[in-house]
Protein backbone atom coordinates (compact mmCIF):
# COMPACT_ATOMS: atom_id res chain seq x y z
CA UNK A 1 0.00 0.00 0.00
CA UNK A 2 1.14 3.47 -0.82
CA UNK A 3 -0.26 5.43 2.08
CA UNK A 4 -0.49 4.11 5.59
CA UNK A 5 -4.16 4.04 6.53
CA UNK A 6 -5.03 2.04 9.61
CA UNK A 7 -8.67 1.95 8.59
CA UNK A 8 -7.85 0.42 5.19
CA UNK A 9 -5.66 -2.15 6.94
CA UNK A 10 -8.51 -3.00 9.25
CA UNK A 11 -10.95 -3.35 6.35
CA UNK A 12 -8.51 -5.62 4.55
CA UNK A 13 -8.31 -7.92 7.56
CA UNK A 14 -12.04 -7.85 8.04
CA UNK A 15 -12.75 -8.76 4.40
CA UNK A 16 -10.18 -11.54 4.39
CA UNK A 17 -11.34 -13.00 7.68
CA UNK A 18 -14.95 -12.94 6.47
CA UNK A 19 -13.82 -14.55 3.22
CA UNK A 20 -12.02 -17.31 5.06
CA UNK A 21 -15.04 -17.93 7.30
CA UNK A 22 -17.44 -18.17 4.35
CA UNK A 23 -15.03 -20.47 2.53
CA UNK A 24 -14.43 -22.69 5.54
CA UNK A 25 -17.93 -22.85 7.01
CA UNK A 26 -19.42 -25.57 4.77
CA UNK A 27 -16.46 -27.80 5.51
CA UNK A 28 -16.56 -27.01 9.23
CA UNK A 29 -20.20 -28.03 9.27
CA UNK A 30 -19.39 -31.31 7.49
CA UNK A 31 -16.67 -32.08 10.02
CA UNK A 32 -19.09 -31.37 12.87
CA UNK A 33 -21.74 -33.57 11.26
CA UNK A 34 -19.24 -36.40 11.12
CA UNK A 35 -19.08 -36.38 14.94
CA UNK A 36 -22.80 -36.80 15.68
CA UNK A 37 -25.27 -39.65 15.43
CA UNK A 38 -28.06 -39.73 12.85
CA UNK A 39 -30.80 -38.59 15.24
CA UNK A 40 -29.00 -35.40 16.28
CA UNK A 41 -28.59 -34.38 12.66
CA UNK A 42 -32.09 -35.32 11.50
CA UNK A 43 -33.91 -33.24 14.11
CA UNK A 44 -32.32 -30.15 12.57
CA UNK A 45 -30.66 -28.78 15.69
CA UNK A 46 -27.11 -29.94 15.18
CA UNK A 47 -24.77 -28.13 17.62
CA UNK A 48 -21.78 -26.29 16.18
CA UNK A 49 -19.33 -27.90 18.56
CA UNK A 50 -18.05 -31.46 18.03
CA UNK A 51 -20.06 -34.41 19.33
CA UNK A 52 -18.73 -37.71 20.62
CA UNK A 53 -19.55 -40.04 17.73
CA UNK A 54 -16.47 -39.34 15.63
CA UNK A 55 -14.70 -42.66 16.29
CA UNK A 56 -17.86 -44.65 15.69
CA UNK A 57 -18.72 -42.77 12.46
CA UNK A 58 -15.27 -42.97 10.94
CA UNK A 59 -14.80 -46.66 11.74
CA UNK A 60 -18.24 -47.55 10.40
CA UNK A 61 -17.81 -45.47 7.28
CA UNK A 62 -14.34 -46.67 6.47
CA UNK A 63 -14.56 -50.36 7.24
CA UNK A 64 -18.17 -51.51 7.19
CA UNK A 65 -20.77 -51.59 4.43
CA UNK A 66 -24.01 -49.71 4.88
CA UNK A 67 -27.70 -50.49 4.79
CA UNK A 68 -28.01 -50.34 1.02
CA UNK A 69 -25.22 -52.79 0.25
CA UNK A 70 -22.61 -50.05 0.22
CA UNK A 71 -18.94 -50.89 0.00
CA UNK A 72 -16.70 -49.78 2.87
CA UNK A 73 -15.41 -46.30 2.07
CA UNK A 74 -11.79 -47.43 2.54
CA UNK A 75 -12.34 -49.52 -0.59
CA UNK A 76 -13.67 -46.50 -2.48
CA UNK A 77 -10.66 -44.48 -1.37
CA UNK A 78 -8.36 -47.17 -2.72
CA UNK A 79 -10.19 -46.96 -6.06
CA UNK A 80 -9.95 -43.17 -6.09
CA UNK A 81 -6.27 -43.34 -5.21
CA UNK A 82 -5.51 -45.85 -7.98
CA UNK A 83 -7.43 -43.73 -10.46
CA UNK A 84 -5.83 -40.43 -9.42
CA UNK A 85 -2.31 -41.89 -9.37
CA UNK A 86 -2.90 -43.69 -12.65
CA UNK A 87 -4.08 -40.54 -14.38
CA UNK A 88 -1.30 -38.39 -12.95
CA UNK A 89 1.53 -40.82 -13.63
CA UNK A 90 0.15 -41.99 -16.97
CA UNK A 91 -0.25 -38.46 -18.23
CA UNK A 92 3.24 -37.48 -17.12
CA UNK A 93 4.85 -40.47 -18.84
CA UNK A 94 3.08 -40.22 -22.17
CA UNK A 95 3.32 -36.45 -22.35
CA UNK A 96 7.00 -36.12 -21.39
CA UNK A 97 7.88 -38.72 -24.04
CA UNK A 98 5.83 -37.07 -26.76
CA UNK A 99 7.11 -33.59 -25.86
CA UNK A 100 10.68 -34.95 -26.00
CA UNK A 101 9.96 -36.32 -29.49
CA UNK A 102 8.28 -33.15 -30.75
CA UNK A 103 10.94 -30.76 -29.43
CA UNK A 104 14.20 -32.63 -29.92
CA UNK A 105 13.71 -34.62 -33.10
CA UNK A 106 12.94 -33.82 -36.70
CA UNK A 107 10.73 -36.48 -38.16
CA UNK A 108 8.09 -36.70 -40.85
CA UNK A 109 4.66 -35.38 -39.81
CA UNK A 110 6.07 -33.79 -36.67
CA UNK A 111 3.90 -30.70 -37.05
CA UNK A 112 0.87 -32.85 -37.85
CA UNK A 113 1.49 -34.98 -34.78
CA UNK A 114 1.76 -31.88 -32.62
CA UNK A 115 -1.50 -30.48 -33.94
CA UNK A 116 -3.31 -33.80 -33.52
CA UNK A 117 -2.36 -33.70 -29.85
CA UNK A 118 -2.91 -29.99 -29.46
CA UNK A 119 -6.54 -30.04 -30.63
CA UNK A 120 -7.50 -32.42 -27.82
CA UNK A 121 -6.98 -29.50 -25.46
CA UNK A 122 -10.32 -28.17 -26.56
CA UNK A 123 -12.71 -30.99 -25.84
CA UNK A 124 -13.46 -32.06 -22.29
CA UNK A 125 -14.61 -35.63 -21.74
CA UNK A 126 -18.15 -34.41 -21.04
CA UNK A 127 -18.94 -33.74 -24.70
CA UNK A 128 -17.99 -37.14 -26.01
CA UNK A 129 -19.15 -39.38 -23.18
CA UNK A 130 -21.41 -41.88 -24.91
CA UNK A 131 -19.17 -42.74 -27.87
CA UNK A 132 -16.21 -43.05 -25.49
CA UNK A 133 -18.32 -45.22 -23.23
CA UNK A 134 -19.15 -47.46 -26.18
CA UNK A 135 -15.50 -47.86 -27.14
CA UNK A 136 -14.48 -48.67 -23.60
CA UNK A 137 -17.33 -51.19 -23.42
CA UNK A 138 -16.30 -52.77 -26.75
CA UNK A 139 -12.75 -53.12 -25.48
CA UNK A 140 -14.12 -54.92 -22.42
CA UNK A 141 -12.79 -52.26 -20.06
CA UNK A 142 -15.95 -51.45 -18.09
CA UNK A 143 -15.37 -51.79 -14.36
CA UNK A 144 -11.60 -51.87 -14.74
CA UNK A 145 -8.93 -49.44 -13.63
CA UNK A 146 -7.64 -49.28 -17.20
CA UNK A 147 -11.06 -48.13 -18.38
CA UNK A 148 -11.21 -45.53 -15.62
CA UNK A 149 -7.77 -44.15 -16.36
CA UNK A 150 -7.01 -44.43 -20.08
CA UNK A 151 -9.64 -42.11 -21.62
CA UNK A 152 -8.75 -39.37 -19.17
CA UNK A 153 -5.05 -39.27 -19.96
CA UNK A 154 -5.81 -38.47 -23.59
CA UNK A 155 -5.22 -34.75 -23.32
CA UNK A 156 -2.78 -32.16 -24.49
CA UNK A 157 -2.11 -30.20 -21.31
CA UNK A 158 0.91 -32.24 -20.24
CA UNK A 159 2.54 -32.30 -23.66
CA UNK A 160 2.15 -28.54 -24.02
CA UNK A 161 3.55 -27.92 -20.56
CA UNK A 162 6.65 -30.04 -21.17
CA UNK A 163 7.11 -28.62 -24.65
CA UNK A 164 7.00 -25.12 -23.24
CA UNK A 165 9.55 -26.05 -20.61
CA UNK A 166 11.91 -27.88 -23.01
CA UNK A 167 11.91 -24.82 -25.25
CA UNK A 168 13.49 -22.80 -22.43
CA UNK A 169 16.38 -25.27 -22.01
CA UNK A 170 19.45 -23.91 -23.82
CA UNK A 171 20.42 -25.75 -27.01
CA UNK A 172 24.00 -25.84 -25.75
CA UNK A 173 23.07 -28.59 -23.30
CA UNK A 174 22.12 -30.92 -26.14
CA UNK A 175 25.19 -29.93 -28.13
CA UNK A 176 27.44 -30.53 -25.12
CA UNK A 177 25.94 -33.92 -24.44
CA UNK A 178 26.31 -34.83 -28.12
CA UNK A 179 29.99 -33.90 -27.98
CA UNK A 180 30.33 -36.07 -24.90
CA UNK A 181 29.01 -38.90 -27.03
CA UNK A 182 25.67 -39.32 -25.24
CA UNK A 183 22.77 -40.75 -27.24
CA UNK A 184 19.15 -39.69 -27.07
CA UNK A 185 18.41 -41.91 -24.10
CA UNK A 186 21.39 -40.67 -22.07
CA UNK A 187 20.49 -37.05 -22.83
CA UNK A 188 16.91 -37.65 -21.72
CA UNK A 189 17.87 -39.47 -18.54
CA UNK A 190 20.88 -37.43 -17.43
CA UNK A 191 20.00 -33.94 -18.62
CA UNK A 192 16.34 -33.47 -19.42
CA UNK A 193 14.76 -35.50 -16.64
CA UNK A 194 16.70 -33.91 -13.74
CA UNK A 195 15.91 -30.45 -15.10
CA UNK A 196 12.21 -31.31 -15.40
CA UNK A 197 11.66 -32.45 -11.82
CA UNK A 198 9.74 -29.35 -10.67
CA UNK A 199 7.60 -29.33 -13.80
CA UNK A 200 6.84 -33.02 -13.31
CA UNK A 201 5.93 -32.43 -9.68
CA UNK A 202 3.69 -29.48 -10.52
CA UNK A 203 1.89 -31.45 -13.20
CA UNK A 204 1.53 -34.35 -10.80
CA UNK A 205 -0.17 -32.19 -8.18
CA UNK A 206 -2.67 -30.77 -10.67
CA UNK A 207 -3.42 -34.10 -12.30
CA UNK A 208 -3.78 -35.89 -8.99
CA UNK A 209 -6.49 -33.44 -7.94
CA UNK A 210 -8.10 -33.67 -11.37
CA UNK A 211 -8.11 -37.47 -11.21
CA UNK A 212 -9.35 -37.72 -7.63
CA UNK A 213 -12.25 -35.38 -8.34
CA UNK A 214 -13.49 -37.03 -11.54
CA UNK A 215 -17.21 -37.56 -11.50
CA UNK A 216 -19.00 -38.14 -14.79
CA UNK A 217 -16.63 -40.70 -16.25
CA UNK A 218 -16.50 -43.07 -13.25
CA UNK A 219 -20.27 -42.62 -12.88
CA UNK A 220 -20.76 -44.00 -16.38
CA UNK A 221 -18.31 -46.84 -16.55
CA UNK A 222 -18.45 -48.35 -13.06
CA UNK A 223 -21.40 -50.62 -12.50
CA UNK A 224 -19.97 -52.82 -9.78
CA UNK A 225 -20.02 -51.19 -6.38
CA UNK A 226 -16.56 -52.59 -5.70
CA UNK A 227 -15.16 -50.30 -8.42
CA UNK A 228 -16.79 -47.11 -7.22
CA UNK A 229 -14.69 -44.08 -6.40
CA UNK A 230 -15.41 -42.09 -3.26
CA UNK A 231 -16.86 -39.09 -5.13
CA UNK A 232 -19.42 -41.38 -6.79
CA UNK A 233 -20.00 -43.30 -3.58
CA UNK A 234 -21.07 -40.26 -1.62
CA UNK A 235 -23.60 -39.25 -4.25
CA UNK A 236 -25.16 -42.72 -4.03
CA UNK A 237 -25.45 -42.24 -0.26
CA UNK A 238 -27.60 -39.14 -0.43
CA UNK A 239 -29.53 -40.08 -3.52
CA UNK A 240 -31.96 -42.36 -1.73
CA UNK A 241 -35.10 -40.81 -0.32
CA UNK A 242 -34.47 -38.47 2.55
CA UNK A 243 -35.56 -40.65 5.42
CA UNK A 244 -33.02 -43.29 4.50
CA UNK A 245 -30.05 -40.98 4.07
CA UNK A 246 -27.55 -41.58 6.81
CA UNK A 247 -26.29 -38.03 6.95
CA UNK A 248 -23.60 -38.68 9.51
CA UNK A 249 -22.09 -41.36 7.24
CA UNK A 250 -22.49 -39.20 4.15
CA UNK A 251 -20.76 -36.24 5.78
CA UNK A 252 -18.00 -38.44 7.18
CA UNK A 253 -17.45 -39.69 3.64
CA UNK A 254 -17.42 -36.11 2.34
CA UNK A 255 -14.70 -35.22 4.86
CA UNK A 256 -12.69 -38.30 3.89
CA UNK A 257 -13.07 -37.47 0.20
CA UNK A 258 -11.69 -33.97 0.75
CA UNK A 259 -8.68 -34.93 2.84
CA UNK A 260 -6.21 -36.21 0.21
CA UNK A 261 -6.58 -33.45 -2.43
CA UNK A 262 -6.82 -30.66 0.14
CA UNK A 263 -3.67 -31.89 1.90
CA UNK A 264 -1.91 -31.96 -1.45
CA UNK A 265 -2.87 -28.33 -2.10
CA UNK A 266 -1.88 -27.14 1.36
CA UNK A 267 1.45 -28.94 1.63
CA UNK A 268 2.52 -28.58 -1.98
CA UNK A 269 1.17 -25.10 -2.42
CA UNK A 270 4.12 -23.78 -4.39
CA UNK A 271 3.99 -26.66 -6.86
CA UNK A 272 0.21 -26.43 -7.01
CA UNK A 273 0.27 -22.75 -7.91
CA UNK A 274 3.02 -23.31 -10.46
CA UNK A 275 1.14 -26.19 -12.05
CA UNK A 276 -2.15 -24.32 -12.13
CA UNK A 277 -0.71 -21.18 -13.65
CA UNK A 278 1.36 -23.02 -16.22
CA UNK A 279 -1.12 -25.62 -17.42
CA UNK A 280 -3.68 -22.92 -18.10
CA UNK A 281 -1.49 -20.97 -20.46
CA UNK B 1 9.74 -21.64 -31.96
CA UNK B 2 12.25 -24.25 -33.08
CA UNK B 3 15.28 -25.82 -31.53
CA UNK B 4 18.55 -25.24 -33.35
CA UNK B 5 20.08 -28.54 -32.33
CA UNK B 6 18.33 -31.81 -33.00
CA UNK B 7 18.88 -35.47 -32.36
CA UNK B 8 19.03 -37.43 -35.59
CA UNK B 9 16.94 -40.44 -36.48
CA UNK B 10 13.22 -40.74 -36.79
CA UNK B 11 12.18 -44.21 -35.68
CA UNK B 12 12.87 -43.33 -32.05
CA UNK B 13 10.71 -40.18 -31.99
CA UNK B 14 7.87 -42.04 -33.66
CA UNK B 15 8.10 -44.69 -30.94
CA UNK B 16 8.19 -41.99 -28.25
CA UNK B 17 5.09 -40.29 -29.57
CA UNK B 18 3.24 -43.54 -30.22
CA UNK B 19 1.64 -44.03 -26.76
CA UNK B 20 0.08 -40.59 -26.73
CA UNK B 21 -1.03 -40.91 -30.35
CA UNK B 22 -2.63 -44.28 -29.73
CA UNK B 23 -4.54 -43.07 -26.68
CA UNK B 24 -5.56 -39.84 -28.38
CA UNK B 25 -6.87 -41.60 -31.45
CA UNK B 26 -8.66 -44.43 -29.61
CA UNK B 27 -10.22 -42.40 -26.82
CA UNK B 28 -10.50 -39.02 -28.45
CA UNK B 29 -10.73 -38.84 -32.22
CA UNK B 30 -12.61 -42.08 -32.63
CA UNK B 31 -15.36 -41.20 -30.10
CA UNK B 32 -15.53 -37.59 -31.26
CA UNK B 33 -16.06 -38.68 -34.86
CA UNK B 34 -18.58 -41.27 -33.66
CA UNK B 35 -20.49 -38.49 -31.92
CA UNK B 36 -20.60 -36.50 -35.14
CA UNK B 37 -21.67 -39.55 -37.16
CA UNK B 38 -24.31 -40.57 -34.61
CA UNK B 39 -25.81 -37.12 -34.65
CA UNK B 40 -26.94 -37.86 -38.23
CA UNK B 41 -28.46 -41.23 -37.36
CA UNK B 42 -31.63 -42.35 -35.74
CA UNK B 43 -31.71 -45.61 -33.82
CA UNK B 44 -34.86 -47.63 -33.48
CA UNK B 45 -36.31 -48.24 -30.04
CA UNK B 46 -34.30 -51.39 -29.50
CA UNK B 47 -30.97 -50.00 -30.68
CA UNK B 48 -30.78 -52.72 -33.32
CA UNK B 49 -30.92 -50.70 -36.51
CA UNK B 50 -30.11 -47.15 -37.34
CA UNK B 51 -30.82 -45.07 -40.41
CA UNK B 52 -29.26 -41.93 -41.79
CA UNK B 53 -31.55 -39.00 -41.18
CA UNK B 54 -29.39 -36.03 -42.13
CA UNK B 55 -29.95 -32.98 -39.95
CA UNK B 56 -33.19 -34.28 -38.51
CA UNK B 57 -31.75 -34.70 -35.01
CA UNK B 58 -30.60 -31.10 -35.04
CA UNK B 59 -33.89 -29.84 -36.39
CA UNK B 60 -35.92 -31.70 -33.79
CA UNK B 61 -33.54 -30.47 -31.10
CA UNK B 62 -34.27 -26.88 -32.00
CA UNK B 63 -37.98 -27.63 -31.98
CA UNK B 64 -37.85 -28.76 -28.36
CA UNK B 65 -38.81 -26.11 -25.83
CA UNK B 66 -36.70 -28.06 -23.30
CA UNK B 67 -33.58 -27.39 -25.32
CA UNK B 68 -34.15 -23.65 -25.28
CA UNK B 69 -34.88 -23.86 -21.59
CA UNK B 70 -31.57 -25.68 -21.02
CA UNK B 71 -29.82 -22.93 -22.99
CA UNK B 72 -31.44 -20.21 -20.90
CA UNK B 73 -30.66 -22.12 -17.69
CA UNK B 74 -27.02 -22.50 -18.74
CA UNK B 75 -26.79 -18.81 -19.64
CA UNK B 76 -28.28 -17.69 -16.31
CA UNK B 77 -26.20 -20.16 -14.33
CA UNK B 78 -22.92 -19.22 -15.99
CA UNK B 79 -23.46 -15.47 -15.84
CA UNK B 80 -24.38 -15.57 -12.16
CA UNK B 81 -21.45 -17.80 -11.22
CA UNK B 82 -19.08 -15.73 -13.36
CA UNK B 83 -20.27 -12.48 -11.83
CA UNK B 84 -20.15 -13.61 -8.20
CA UNK B 85 -16.98 -15.68 -8.35
CA UNK B 86 -15.05 -13.00 -10.24
CA UNK B 87 -16.17 -10.10 -8.07
CA UNK B 88 -15.67 -11.91 -4.74
CA UNK B 89 -12.28 -13.17 -5.88
CA UNK B 90 -11.22 -9.71 -7.02
CA UNK B 91 -12.31 -8.16 -3.74
CA UNK B 92 -10.36 -10.76 -1.72
CA UNK B 93 -7.32 -10.55 -3.98
CA UNK B 94 -7.08 -6.75 -3.72
CA UNK B 95 -7.22 -7.03 0.07
CA UNK B 96 -4.64 -9.84 0.19
CA UNK B 97 -2.38 -7.81 -2.11
CA UNK B 98 -2.15 -5.04 0.48
CA UNK B 99 0.98 -5.23 2.53
CA UNK B 100 -0.52 -6.86 5.57
CA UNK B 101 0.78 -9.34 8.06
CA UNK B 102 -0.18 -12.93 7.44
CA UNK B 103 -0.94 -12.32 3.79
CA UNK B 104 0.50 -15.68 2.89
CA UNK B 105 -1.58 -17.51 5.48
CA UNK B 106 -4.72 -15.92 4.05
CA UNK B 107 -3.71 -17.11 0.63
CA UNK B 108 -3.42 -20.71 1.85
CA UNK B 109 -6.73 -20.44 3.69
CA UNK B 110 -8.50 -19.20 0.58
CA UNK B 111 -7.19 -21.48 -2.16
CA UNK B 112 -7.90 -24.97 -0.87
CA UNK B 113 -11.54 -25.25 -2.06
CA UNK B 114 -10.03 -25.72 -5.52
CA UNK B 115 -9.18 -29.24 -4.37
CA UNK B 116 -12.75 -30.12 -3.39
CA UNK B 117 -14.57 -32.19 -6.01
CA UNK B 118 -17.61 -30.42 -7.52
CA UNK B 119 -19.91 -33.22 -6.40
CA UNK B 120 -18.58 -32.97 -2.83
CA UNK B 121 -19.03 -29.19 -2.90
CA UNK B 122 -22.64 -29.83 -3.89
CA UNK B 123 -23.11 -32.27 -1.02
CA UNK B 124 -21.69 -29.77 1.49
CA UNK B 125 -24.08 -27.05 0.36
CA UNK B 126 -27.15 -29.25 0.18
CA UNK B 127 -26.39 -30.29 3.76
CA UNK B 128 -26.25 -26.66 4.89
CA UNK B 129 -29.43 -25.70 3.06
CA UNK B 130 -31.39 -28.92 3.36
CA UNK B 131 -35.02 -27.85 4.00
CA UNK B 132 -35.49 -29.97 7.11
CA UNK B 133 -32.07 -30.39 8.68
CA UNK B 134 -29.87 -27.68 7.15
CA UNK B 135 -28.20 -25.42 9.68
CA UNK B 136 -28.64 -22.37 7.47
CA UNK B 137 -32.05 -23.36 6.12
CA UNK B 138 -33.62 -23.07 9.57
CA UNK B 139 -33.14 -19.29 9.93
CA UNK B 140 -34.47 -18.82 6.39
CA UNK B 141 -37.56 -20.84 7.13
CA UNK B 142 -37.94 -19.11 10.48
CA UNK B 143 -38.00 -15.81 8.58
CA UNK B 144 -41.15 -17.03 6.87
CA UNK B 145 -39.70 -18.06 3.52
CA UNK B 146 -40.79 -21.47 2.35
CA UNK B 147 -37.26 -22.50 1.46
CA UNK B 148 -37.18 -25.78 -0.42
CA UNK B 149 -34.60 -26.37 -3.16
CA UNK B 150 -36.07 -29.84 -3.75
CA UNK B 151 -39.36 -28.41 -4.96
CA UNK B 152 -38.67 -24.82 -5.93
CA UNK B 153 -36.66 -24.28 -9.12
CA UNK B 154 -35.44 -20.82 -8.13
CA UNK B 155 -34.24 -22.07 -4.76
CA UNK B 156 -32.49 -24.98 -6.47
CA UNK B 157 -30.74 -22.58 -8.83
CA UNK B 158 -29.66 -20.34 -5.94
CA UNK B 159 -28.14 -23.35 -4.22
CA UNK B 160 -26.30 -24.37 -7.39
CA UNK B 161 -24.95 -20.87 -7.93
CA UNK B 162 -23.75 -20.70 -4.32
CA UNK B 163 -21.93 -24.03 -4.42
CA UNK B 164 -20.43 -23.47 -7.88
CA UNK B 165 -19.26 -19.99 -6.87
CA UNK B 166 -17.85 -21.22 -3.58
CA UNK B 167 -15.74 -23.78 -5.36
CA UNK B 168 -14.45 -21.43 -8.04
CA UNK B 169 -13.53 -18.35 -5.99
CA UNK B 170 -10.20 -19.89 -5.02
CA UNK B 171 -9.15 -20.32 -8.63
CA UNK B 172 -10.06 -16.78 -9.65
CA UNK B 173 -8.50 -15.43 -6.45
CA UNK B 174 -5.18 -17.06 -7.24
CA UNK B 175 -5.02 -15.64 -10.75
CA UNK B 176 -6.19 -12.17 -9.69
CA UNK B 177 -3.56 -12.10 -6.95
CA UNK B 178 -0.86 -13.06 -9.45
CA UNK B 179 -2.18 -10.38 -11.82
CA UNK B 180 -2.15 -7.74 -9.08
CA UNK B 181 1.36 -8.61 -8.00
CA UNK B 182 2.55 -8.22 -11.59
CA UNK B 183 1.43 -4.57 -11.69
CA UNK B 184 4.50 -2.37 -11.15
CA UNK B 185 4.38 -0.47 -7.84
CA UNK B 186 5.78 2.61 -9.57
CA UNK B 187 2.61 3.06 -11.62
CA UNK B 188 0.46 3.02 -8.49
CA UNK B 189 2.83 5.34 -6.63
CA UNK B 190 2.77 7.75 -9.56
CA UNK B 191 -1.02 7.77 -9.31
CA UNK B 192 -0.80 8.46 -5.59
CA UNK B 193 1.61 11.37 -6.12
CA UNK B 194 -0.86 12.84 -8.59
CA UNK B 195 -3.38 12.81 -5.77
CA UNK B 196 -5.54 9.81 -6.69
CA UNK B 197 -7.06 8.04 -3.67
CA UNK B 198 -7.24 4.24 -3.32
CA UNK B 199 -10.62 3.93 -5.06
CA UNK B 200 -9.65 6.19 -7.93
CA UNK B 201 -6.36 4.29 -8.35
CA UNK B 202 -8.20 1.00 -8.41
CA UNK B 203 -10.67 1.98 -11.11
CA UNK B 204 -8.35 4.03 -13.32
CA UNK B 205 -5.05 2.15 -12.97
CA UNK B 206 -5.37 -1.31 -11.45
CA UNK B 207 -8.64 -2.49 -12.97
CA UNK B 208 -7.71 -1.61 -16.57
CA UNK B 209 -4.30 -3.22 -16.16
CA UNK B 210 -5.99 -6.34 -14.83
CA UNK B 211 -8.38 -6.60 -17.76
CA UNK B 212 -6.42 -9.35 -19.58
CA UNK B 213 -6.56 -11.48 -16.41
CA UNK B 214 -10.24 -10.71 -15.95
CA UNK B 215 -11.03 -11.68 -19.51
CA UNK B 216 -9.04 -14.90 -19.26
CA UNK B 217 -10.81 -15.80 -16.01
CA UNK B 218 -14.18 -15.01 -17.52
CA UNK B 219 -13.62 -17.55 -20.29
CA UNK B 220 -12.24 -20.16 -17.89
CA UNK B 221 -15.17 -19.63 -15.52
CA UNK B 222 -17.70 -20.06 -18.31
CA UNK B 223 -16.00 -23.27 -19.42
CA UNK B 224 -16.00 -24.40 -15.77
CA UNK B 225 -19.71 -23.74 -15.38
CA UNK B 226 -20.49 -25.48 -18.66
CA UNK B 227 -18.67 -28.70 -17.88
CA UNK B 228 -17.28 -29.14 -14.40
CA UNK B 229 -20.46 -28.18 -12.60
CA UNK B 230 -21.99 -31.40 -13.88
CA UNK B 231 -21.01 -33.04 -10.59
CA UNK B 232 -22.64 -30.26 -8.55
CA UNK B 233 -25.88 -30.43 -10.51
CA UNK B 234 -26.07 -34.20 -10.36
CA UNK B 235 -25.43 -34.24 -6.61
CA UNK B 236 -27.64 -31.29 -5.65
CA UNK B 237 -30.65 -31.32 -7.94
CA UNK B 238 -30.28 -34.05 -10.56
CA UNK B 239 -31.44 -31.46 -13.10
CA UNK B 240 -34.71 -30.96 -11.25
CA UNK B 241 -37.14 -29.95 -9.93
CA UNK B 242 -39.01 -30.63 -13.18
CA UNK B 243 -35.95 -30.01 -15.31
CA UNK B 244 -35.54 -26.45 -14.06
CA UNK B 245 -31.81 -26.79 -13.41
CA UNK B 246 -30.95 -28.91 -16.45
CA UNK B 247 -28.01 -27.33 -18.23
CA UNK B 248 -26.82 -28.20 -21.73
CA UNK B 249 -24.24 -30.70 -20.50
CA UNK B 250 -26.65 -32.26 -18.05
CA UNK B 251 -29.14 -32.68 -20.87
CA UNK B 252 -26.59 -34.55 -23.01
CA UNK B 253 -26.18 -36.96 -20.12
CA UNK B 254 -29.85 -37.24 -19.24
CA UNK B 255 -31.10 -37.66 -22.83
CA UNK B 256 -28.48 -40.25 -23.69
CA UNK B 257 -28.63 -42.26 -20.51
CA UNK B 258 -32.08 -41.89 -19.10
CA UNK B 259 -33.92 -41.08 -22.32
CA UNK B 260 -32.02 -43.46 -24.59
CA UNK B 261 -32.08 -40.87 -27.37
CA UNK B 262 -28.49 -41.37 -28.58
CA UNK B 263 -28.91 -39.46 -31.85
CA UNK B 264 -30.33 -36.40 -30.10
CA UNK B 265 -27.72 -36.64 -27.36
CA UNK B 266 -24.95 -36.85 -29.99
CA UNK B 267 -26.34 -33.81 -31.80
CA UNK B 268 -26.22 -31.90 -28.52
CA UNK B 269 -22.64 -33.08 -27.97
CA UNK B 270 -21.66 -31.73 -31.37
CA UNK B 271 -23.22 -28.35 -30.62
CA UNK B 272 -21.34 -28.27 -27.31
CA UNK B 273 -18.09 -29.14 -29.09
CA UNK B 274 -18.62 -26.16 -31.37
CA UNK B 275 -19.23 -23.91 -28.35
CA UNK B 276 -16.08 -25.13 -26.56
CA UNK B 277 -13.95 -24.74 -29.67
CA UNK B 278 -15.25 -21.19 -30.07
CA UNK B 279 -14.48 -20.38 -26.42
CA UNK B 280 -11.00 -21.90 -26.67
CA UNK B 281 -10.29 -20.02 -29.87
CA UNK B 282 -11.27 -16.75 -28.17
CA UNK B 283 -9.00 -17.60 -25.27
CA UNK B 284 -6.06 -18.37 -27.55
CA UNK B 285 -6.46 -15.20 -29.51
CA UNK B 286 -6.22 -13.39 -26.23
CA UNK B 287 -3.12 -15.36 -25.21
CA UNK B 288 -1.50 -14.62 -28.57
CA UNK B 289 -2.13 -10.93 -28.07
CA UNK B 290 -0.66 -11.03 -24.60
CA UNK B 291 2.46 -12.73 -25.90
CA UNK B 292 2.95 -10.03 -28.51
CA UNK B 293 3.24 -6.96 -26.37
Amino acid sequence: MVENRPFAQFMAYLTLVLGVIVVAFPVYLAIMASTFDAATIINGNMPLIPGDQAAENYTRTLFYGGKQAREPVAMMMVNSMVMAMGIAIGKIIISILSAFAVVYFKFPFRKTAFWIIFITLMLPVEVRIYPTYKIVADLGLLDTYTGLIMPLIASATGTLLFRQFFMTIPDELLEASKIDGAGAFRFFKDTLLPLSITTIAALFVIQFIYGWNQYLWPLLITTKSSMQTIVIGIKKMITTTDALTEWQIAMTTAVLAMVPPVLVVIFMQRLFVKGLVETEK
Amino acid sequence: MEKRAHISGWTLPLLLILPQMAITVIFFYWPASQAIWQSFLREDAFGLASEFVGFENYVSLFEQPEYYRAMVTTAIFSSLVAFFSLSCALLLATQADKNIRGGHAFKTLLIWPYAVAPAIAGVLWIFMFHPTLGTLARPIRAAGIDWNPMLNGTHAMILLVLSATWKHISYNFLFFLAGLQAIPRSVIEAGAIDGAGPMRRFWTIIFPLLSPTTFFLLVVTVVYVFFETFGIIDAVTGGGPAGQTTTLVYKVYADGRLGGDLGGSAAQSVILMVIVIALTAIQFRYVERKVQY
